[in-house]
């Protein structure tokens, strides 16, 4: 019985994944190319080699941050936009921690650097989470306000603050080399660092905060009534700006990866829309921890398959993972789909062409933070 | 006199840069009176951009070039309308997702068409407006003003966002006003992109609009949801643009260049305390993202 009230649940996803990605390899017939030879370079250039994998894994790394993100806020009934804006503030922070202590002992500078890009990006998030709890104002319109302001502030500090100067990019001085985390020689050269594994341990904790402690239990209330929430005594204000304060700590952990595991600096606007995609990615693993990590491996591959289409197609170009991007999450939320998909069922039930009923959750089942 | 001089240059600019700021505003303010949030203004945007230059190239008229924004802007609104006025998506994640979808299908197509990814090829002279989209922006204006104000149809846009039930009763159908709400929404967003492939620039390029349709939405809130502040706060965002070019390496003080970036964060800066109700207060339209369903 469990199994099958789950099912839906399982399928729904896949069958809008396959749906959207059908579409937009479709697309690329437009352009004269092969879908099939596009899908084989997509597939090759995410998992062909170990340095392929390697890079996928990479790009798996931010999105799953940014993903529980998203998914965190979500939870306690917010939207966070703001994700991108978060890990840049994040990655800043981590930079200019490894700028400014560069003698800090080996085996404490991940720990400061961590640390750096948690409260960065937590900062970045508590902002909207304040101005929603005590001022009321939308945080979906703040937060994509703040991701503006986050770049200019980030350009500033990085242009007239930390600039390197030996460079005329617009990044930020190295930082201390007891700062970077070892790259795994397994994914010859790809910039794969122990990031993806603290990734990994985000999304244990944020399930386990969730799931398992009363703080999570109050979050997830308020999420799904704020009223019923209130009358059990739940500080639903300070609920919703601790989720987002958390919300933002997990994105601006984005910088761990990037400035100690990738770059050895914060550079301006190296974020290709990590934020973005993890609205996506939470989208599509329904607000669930691990579900995430496996939805951002799978955005993580389009991303990295798509980046080899500018060398490896004629007329295709890396844009397509955008493409692919945009109609996965399209298929994904429109619900109304599976209302008019129950209806005809019901529809033919009536008609005696079906015999049995479908269940309830089949049409009622909606995008929200169930438990 | 210099100083004068300066300054009807500044005011010049201000008017030409808010241009597009004001068609996408108009554009957003419609869509968000009828009740449908309109985060793809900026898809919206680089879609009537692209579109623009494309036809302005092939049919050689940049009147042609203004209509095809319109057409392409009115298709990417109708796409937009279909997921989140019939199959209910979630406005802000189709939003979003439309956004991603003009970022990418823009330079998909200019690979196709030109065979370059990043822009278009360069529109002569003649090709491109002059003046007139600063006009046509301000009688833009004054239409929609005018329509929300004074008709009937206009008050039915106005009650669909805030009592659609209202609406419901009195026999309109809210979903048909939302939709043409949304239609006319990104006719104007399609005239906003034109305005900076066919007027402001001389070519499409990748990513163009670099955030300003969420500075559209941005005037589009500081102005509370009212065309003629809306269109004052189009002017004011459109200043600061100008004088953040004009003050680009320049030395005012010190021996430092002028820090550009905090002028260019202050329209966000300002739509974020107007918001928390520090400057002014700013309200939304009561049913703003609330998908309706005829019972």
């Amino acid at each position: 019985m469990r199994f099958k009230e789950k099912l839906p649940q399982i399928l729904k996803p896949l069958i809008s994944i396959m749906v959207g990605l059908s579409l937009g390899l479709l697309v690329t017939k437009i352009a004269g190319e092969d879908p099939w030879n596009v899908l084989e370079i997509l597939v090759r250039g995410a998992f062909g080699s170990r340095y392929d994998f390697g890079m996928t894994l990479f790009y798996t790394t931010p999105l799953i941050f940014t993903g529980l993100s998203v998914a965190f806020a979500f939870h306690s009934g917010l939207f966070n936009i703001g994700a991108e804006g978060q890990l840049a503030m994040g990655a800043l922070s981590v930079a200019a921690v490894g700028i400014l202590f560069p003698n800090a002992p080996g085996f404490l500078a991940p720990v400061l650097g961590v640390l750096a890009a948690v409260v960065g990006g937590g900062i970045w998030g508590a902002i909207p989470g304040w101005l929603r709890a005590r001022r009321g104002s939308h945080e979906v319109i703040n937060t994509i306000m703040l991701n503006f302001i986050a770049a200019g502030l980030t350009s500033w500090v990085t242009l007239y603050l930390l600039k390197n100067p030996d460079s005329q990019n617009p990044e930020t001085a190295a930082v201390a080399p007891s700062y970077l985390i070892r790259q795994f020689s397994f994914f010859d050269g790809a910039p794969v660092s122990m990031a993806f594994f603290v990734a990994l341990m985000a999304a244990f904790v944020v399930w386990f905060i969730l799931w398992k402690t009363v703080l999570g239990f109050e979050i997830r209330a308020v999420g799904q009534s704020e009223s019923a929430a209130r009358s059990a005594g739940i500080d639903a204000a300070k609920m919703r700006m601790l989720a987002m304060a958390i919300a933002g700590g997990l994105a601006g952990l984005v910088g761990v990866g990037e400035v100690m595991g990738n770059a050895d600096r914060f550079r301006v606007g190296f974020s290709p829309g990590y934020g973005f995609t993890g609205i996506a990615v939470a989208l599509l693993a329904r607000n669930r921890p691990f579900a995430i990590v496996a939805s951002a491996l799978l955005f993580g591959a389009l991303h990295k398959g798509a980046s080899e289409l500018d060398l490896e197609t004629e007329n295709v170009t890396r844009d397509l993972s955008l493409i692919l991007q945009a109609l996965v999450i399209l298929c994904v939320s429109a619900e109304g789909v599976w209302d008019l998909a129950g209806e005809r069922y019901k529809l033919l039930i009536k008609k005696k062409w079906i015999r049995s009923a479908p269940s309830p959750e089949l049409a009622e089942e909606h995008y929200s933070p169930k438990v | 006199m210099e100083f004068l001089a300066s300054g009807v240059q500044i005011f010049e600019s201000t008017l030409r840069v808010s241009t597009p700021l004001l068609f996408a505003a108009l554009g957003g303010l419609l869509s968000e009176r009828s009740g449908v949030v309109n985060i793809a203004l900026e898809g919206m945007m680089l879609i009537g951009g692209f579109g623009a230059a494309a036809v302005a190239l092939s049919t050689q008229s940049p009147v042609a070039g203004a209509f095809g924004a319109i057409f392409c802007g009115a298709l990417f609104a109708i796409l937009y309308g279909l997921f989140v006025i019939e199959l209910k998506a979630d406005q802000i994640v189709a939003g979003t997702a439309f956004n991603m979808l003009a970022a990418g299908v823009t330079p998909f197509l200019m690979k196709v068409f030109y065979d370059s990814s990043t822009s278009t090829p360069s529109l002569p002279l003649e090709l491109r407006f002059q003046q007139g989209p600063v006009w046509i922006s301000w009688v833009c204006l004054g239409l929609v003003w005018a329509w929300l104000k004074y008709t009937p149809s206009g008050l039915w846009v106005r009650i669909a966002g805030e009592h659609p039930e209202a609406l419901d009763s009195a026999g309109i159908r809210v979903k048909r006003v939302r939709w043409i709400s949304v239609i006319l929404s990104g006719c104007l967003a399609g005239l906003g992109g034109a305005s900076l492939s066919i007027f402001l620039a001389s070519s499409f390029s990748r990513n163009m609009t670099a955030g300003r349709g969420f500075m559209a939405l941005a005037a589009l809130i500081f102005g509370k949801w009212k065309p003629v502040p809306t269109a004052i706060a189009c002017l004011l965002f459109g200043f600061f643009d100008a004088l953040q070019i004009r003050l680009q390496g320049v030395v005012l003080w010190g021996s430092e260049p002028v820090p550009v970036q905090f002028i260019q964060v202050l329209p966000y800066l300002v739509t974020v305390l107007v918001l928390a109700g520090v400057v002014g207060q700013s309200k939304a339209p009561r049913s703003l993202g609330v998908p309706f369903q005829a019972n």
